[in-house]
Order: C-alpha cells, then structure tokens, then sequence
C-alpha cells in the first residue's frame, strides 16, 4: 500500500491583494523525490514554506502525517518534529559552532541528552564529510560547508520529510557540486524530498516527479523523462528551453 | 656609523608609524607641534595643581588644615593649586551620606560584596561560575538586610543614606531591574498580539517622551496618590522606581533594535526545527540581538548611571548632592574644582569601566572572520 505523507487540496494563499497560490493539489508519497521548478514569483518557495507553516495558507486543506495544517500550535511543532527544512541562505546560527547548531533542536525539542545529541551531530557530519569543521563557528565556513552543516542540522532531528527551497542558489559555483552530492545520497538513502531547484541535472538524476509551477498554479507535473522530453504546456517547454539551452 | 643607526631606524616599525601618521606633510607635522605644546601645557598645569602644589593633609606652612582658611592656596593666593582636604574631611559622607559612622562597615562590606555578585553575570568562563551567578541573584536581599537592618542589625532609615551609597544603590538596582523588564518590553513591542504590543509602545513611548526630572517629580509627589493609604514608600524607593522605569523604556529601544537587525530566516529555520517560541527567543533571537545592541545598551546604562544625580532635586543626597552640601559648610566652602573634580573623577571611574566592558564583551563575542 502507497503512503500519502503530504496532501495538499484546493491550497490558496493571498498576501494582501496578490494571489501567490492558486488551487494548490498535490499528493507526495513516502519516499517520493519531488523537484518544483519555475520562474522567480511563481509561488513554488510559498508552497514548500507552507508545508511546515513558515507561512499560513488561507482556503484548502494541508495535511502531514494525517495531521492537518491549522492555527493550532501542537499541530504544528508536531510537523516541524518531522519535516527538516533547508533554505537558500543556510540560515545557520552565527553565534553557536556549527556542534551546537546541530545539536540545538534534539536538545531542546526532543529533550536529548547532551552527549548523544552530540554523537548523532557527529554522526551527521560524517556523513556530509565536514567533521574537522564541528568546533568552527558558520562565519568561518566556505558557503558550500555551511549549506552542508544546515543539512546535518536538519537530519539530526531525523525527519521524515526534507524541504529544500533553492539549496544551490546563493553558492559559488564550484560548490554546488558538494551540496547536490549530499542531496543525492539522502534521495538514495529513500528520503522523501521535495526539492526547488533550477538545477535540471540533479532533478534528472533523482527526481521521480516533476512540477512545473506559474504565477501561484501547477502547470505541469509529470515523471522526469516525459517532462524534460515531452513536455505539454508552451510555458513549461519555454521556461526548460530558457533554463537548459544557456 | 651614523648613516648605520639611521638605516635601523627606518626600518623600526614605531618609528616607521610615527613618521607616517604624525608626521607625512608640513601641515601634519606643525598640527602634531601644535597639539603636543597644547597637551604639554595644560598637562603640566592639570598636574600641577592636582598633585604637585597641592595641599592634602597639610599646608605648605606644614600646619595640619582644619578649614579652608588653612588651605596654602588661600594664604598665598596664586601660588598653591588644589586642596584636598576637604575630601578626606567629608570623605565619609562622600561615601556613606549621613549613614550613622559606628554602621557604616555595613555599607563597605556591601560594596566589598557588589563586585563578586556582579562578576558572574559579566564574566561567562569564571571558574565557579553557577556559585557566582546564585550569589549575584541572594545579593541583593544580603544588600538589603546590610543596608537598611533587620534582625540583629539597627534599622538604618533610607533618608541617612547618601554619596557614593546612594549612587550606586540607584545606578546599579535601576539597571539591574531594568534589564529584564526592558527585554520583556521590546519582545512585547514586536509582538503580534495587539493588547501586549499597545501596552509596550504607550508605556515605552511616554517614559521617552517624558524629562527624568518630571518622572521623579511625579513618582514623588503622585505615588503616594495611587497606593492604598498608609503605605507610604520612602523616598529612595520613590526615586529607584522612576529611574527603572525611565531606564527600561530607554534599554527596550536599544533591544529592540538589536531585534530588528535578526533576519528573518534565523526564526524560520529555529522554527523549521521545531523550537518554540520561547526557545527560539531563548536560543536564537535574544543572544544575538543583544550582542548587537551592547554599545547602545552599555550607553543608557552610562547615561542612567549620570543621571542619578538628578534624585538631588527631590531631596536625596546622592555623590553630586553631598558634595554640594559640603560646599554649603562655611568651614569648606568655595573650594568648588576640588569637589567637583573628585566627583567627576568617581563617575569617570564607573562609566569607564563599563564602557571598557563593553569593547571587551563585542570582542568577545564576535565569531565571523571579519
């Protein structure tokens, strides 16, 4: 049996006047990758960001791990238990190492004890390959090593779900290679991922769902190798054209 | 040989900085002539009259000064620079006011104490540093008991109290009860929930809005007014609850800032984790808003520390209040630049020193490269 862990239906969200997105479905199943790409104020950042509440929807129904997305606060540190989340700016904290950004949430939230929480950060580090840097504060981290730290962060609370929102924008690009590899390995390891992404190469290598999203709606959602070869909406074979051919 | 002791010298790295930035063009060098006869002189003068002919204990005459009379400077006009004994004479109510003379080990064992209730709260990497930061929270009920008695010790009524006492009694409570209450205000002032934020704007925008002198007037006079009748707080109290209130709308401003300076997405990706908002505060926002604000925090606090003088005006004797009062003694009076210089010297001392804190502690905390 297929598990539905994100449902969205009939999502719209206005900020004041501007209508970002409109009549929002869509369904993620348990350990699907899913890539959202589109043009800048297409709504696709809104969208992830309303999947743990960073911002509030206000017509349609969201629902997590059966639990629906409302004002009730329980609700929603009981997703954010559960959804890890990594944003274009790393948004690391400046003023812990990068051990006690990792470790911040299993002490706090999940009331850990130090020590193991500690552990697991290692652990974590490992496996984005940056140990040596766990004593280092962010500010003394290349972009590509703090985006990796902001990953660790977020497996560290061991969620289920990953929402990635632009993870390679801001990066130099020789480092873009070191995150993706990491995001590659998590999608191997079966993470259920949704990805913003406008990098078509690694979409191509884990997604197996694409979206294409314009002006707040879906405009195409379909498997890979359809999407990129046979894609049915002008504006989705335009936006691949301009973003592949440059 | 010479042309040898030249070569080194150039390539002494003082010397090389002294050529450069004193003297690099004409101009520079005759500013830097000009500005070095101009420290020489009143340097030389300053010290002059401060230490070198001054009077402390005795007269040049060698007589044991007994009044301002006595003072060299008032036999041989002209001649003699300060007399300083009228500190030591009026020392004890520079320090304690009118506090009784047999009690006043009171009042320095409190003082004694104040550095070592304070120094775990400044200093994170103390050795010890939990049993420093529980004395700092009973100090002040050690302080209360030591100044104003209790069981044991004679009740000193607050009115005895006076100088340096009662300077940093108002100084170092006010900011002390200041600093969380100014927290709670501009975390209240950026709050969503409109009754809490309205609160904190009124309360913040009318403390500014209003002069020190006109809250102490009015905690003087009006406090009374609001309380149930027979209680009748002493006018200390009066005068400490005026200064925190007045400190803390002025400290929540400089908090606030240091809020706004956060991004956003600091909050977003505590929350993305799951922290509360309590935590996230806790963890997130407070830490690094005020490290941003400690120069204007450390600046209200200088500023309130300065202004506790002003409690003169509602009939407290505090540094600046005694020694006019010393000045008002005909056996001592006119000898206005020796009182003042001390007392100017006493507050340099503290607002020195906190500023000095406060470099220290933006040092401390700065964890970037650049």
């Amino acid at each position: 049996m297929i598990e539905q862990v994100i449902q969205l239906e009939k999502v719209n969200k206005w900020y004041d006047d501007f209508h970002v997105l409109k009549d929002i479905d869509l369904s993620v199943e348990k350990g699907q990758r899913i890539v959202i790409c589109g043009p800048s104020g297409s709504g696709k950042s809104t969208m992830i960001r309303c999947i743990n509440r960073l911002e509030a929807h206000q017509e349609g129904k969201i629902v997590v791990h059966g639990t629906e997305l409302t004002n009730d606060l329980k609700n929603i540190d009981l997703i954010r238990k559960n959804v890890g989340m990594v944003f274009q700016q790393f948004n690391l904290f400046p003023h812990l190492s990068v051990l006690d950004n990792i470790t911040l949430a299993p002490i706090w939230v999940k009331k850990m004890p130090k020590q193991e929480a500690e552990e697991i950060a290692m652990a974590y580090l490992e496996k984005v390959k940056i140990p040596e840097q766990a004593e280092k504060f962010p500010g003394q981290l290349s972009g590509g090593q703090q985006q990796r730290v902001a990953i660790a962060r977020s497996l560290a609370m061991n969620p289920d779900i990953m929402l990635f929102d632009e993870p390679t924008s801001a990066l130099d690009p020789e480092m873009i290679k070191e995150v993706l590899d990491v995001m590659v390995q998590l999608a191997d390891e079966g993470m259920t991922m949704l990805v913003v992404t406008h990098e078509m190469g690694f979409a191509k290598t884990v997604a197996d769902q694409m979206i294409f999203m314009d002006e707040g709606r879906i405009v195409e959602q379909a498997k890979p190798d359809v999407f990129f070869d046979q894609p049915k909406s002008d504006r989705t074979k335009l936006f691949l054209s301009q973003i592949l051919n440059h | 040989m010479r042309s040898l002791a030249l070569n080194d010298l150039s390539h002494n790295k003082y010397y090389n900085w002294i050529v450069r930035n004193f003297f690099s063009t004409w101009l520079n060098t005759s500013l830097t002539i000009i500005a070095l006869i101009f420290l020489y002189k009143i340097g030389t003068f300053f010290l002059d009259w401060a230490i070198f002919s001054a009077d402390f204990k005795l007269n040049f005459q060698g007589q044991v000064i007994t009044d301002r009379t006595m003072c060299s400077k008032n036999i041989a006009p002209g001649e003699y620079g300060a007399c300083w004994t009228i500190i030591y004479a009026r020392f004890d109510q520079f320090m304690y006011g009118l506090y009784p003379a047999e009690e006043t080990w009171r009042v320095n064992l409190s003082f004694f104490l104040l550095p070592f209730a304070i120094i775990g709260f400044l200093f994170d990497k103390l050795p010890l540093r939990k049993y420093f930061i529980f004395f700092t929270f009973i100090y002040p009920f050690i302080a209360y008991f030591l100044l104003y008695g209790g069981p044991n010790l004679t009740i000193v009524e607050t009115n005895k109290w006076g100088g340096l006492l009662v300077t940093l009694f108002l100084g170092v409570t006010g900011i002390g009860l200041a600093f969380p209450l100014s927290i709670a205000l501009a975390l209240g002032r950026r709050s969503n929930m409109p009754i809490i934020k309205s609160i904190c704007v009124i309360f913040i925008e009318f403390i500014r809005g209003v002069p020190l002198i006109t809250l102490l007037f009015t905690a003087n006079v009006m406090l009374p007014l609001f309380l149930p009748e027979g209680v009748n707080p002493d006018n200390l109290l009066r005068a400490l609850v005026a200064v925190t209130l007045f400190q803390s709308a002025y400290m929540a401003e400089a908090i606030r800032g240091g809020l706004q300076a956060i991004p956003r997405g600091q909050i977003e990706a505590a929350q993305s984790l799951g922290l509360t908002y309590w935590q996230t505060t806790r963890k997130i926002v407070l830490p690094q808003a005020l490290k941003i604000a400690i120069p204007p925090i450390v600046n209200t606090c200088i500023g309130l520390f300065k202004d506790t003088s002003l409690v003169l005006i509602i009939g407290l004797f505090d540094l600046l209040g005694i020694g006019k009062a010393a000045l008002a003694d005909m056996t001592w009076t006119k000898l206005y630049y020796e009182v003042y210089v001390f007392i100017a010297l006493v507050f340099f001392i503290f607002c020195f020193g906190m500023s000095r804190y406060s470099l220290y502690l933006e040092k401390k905390l700065k964890t970037d490269n650049s």
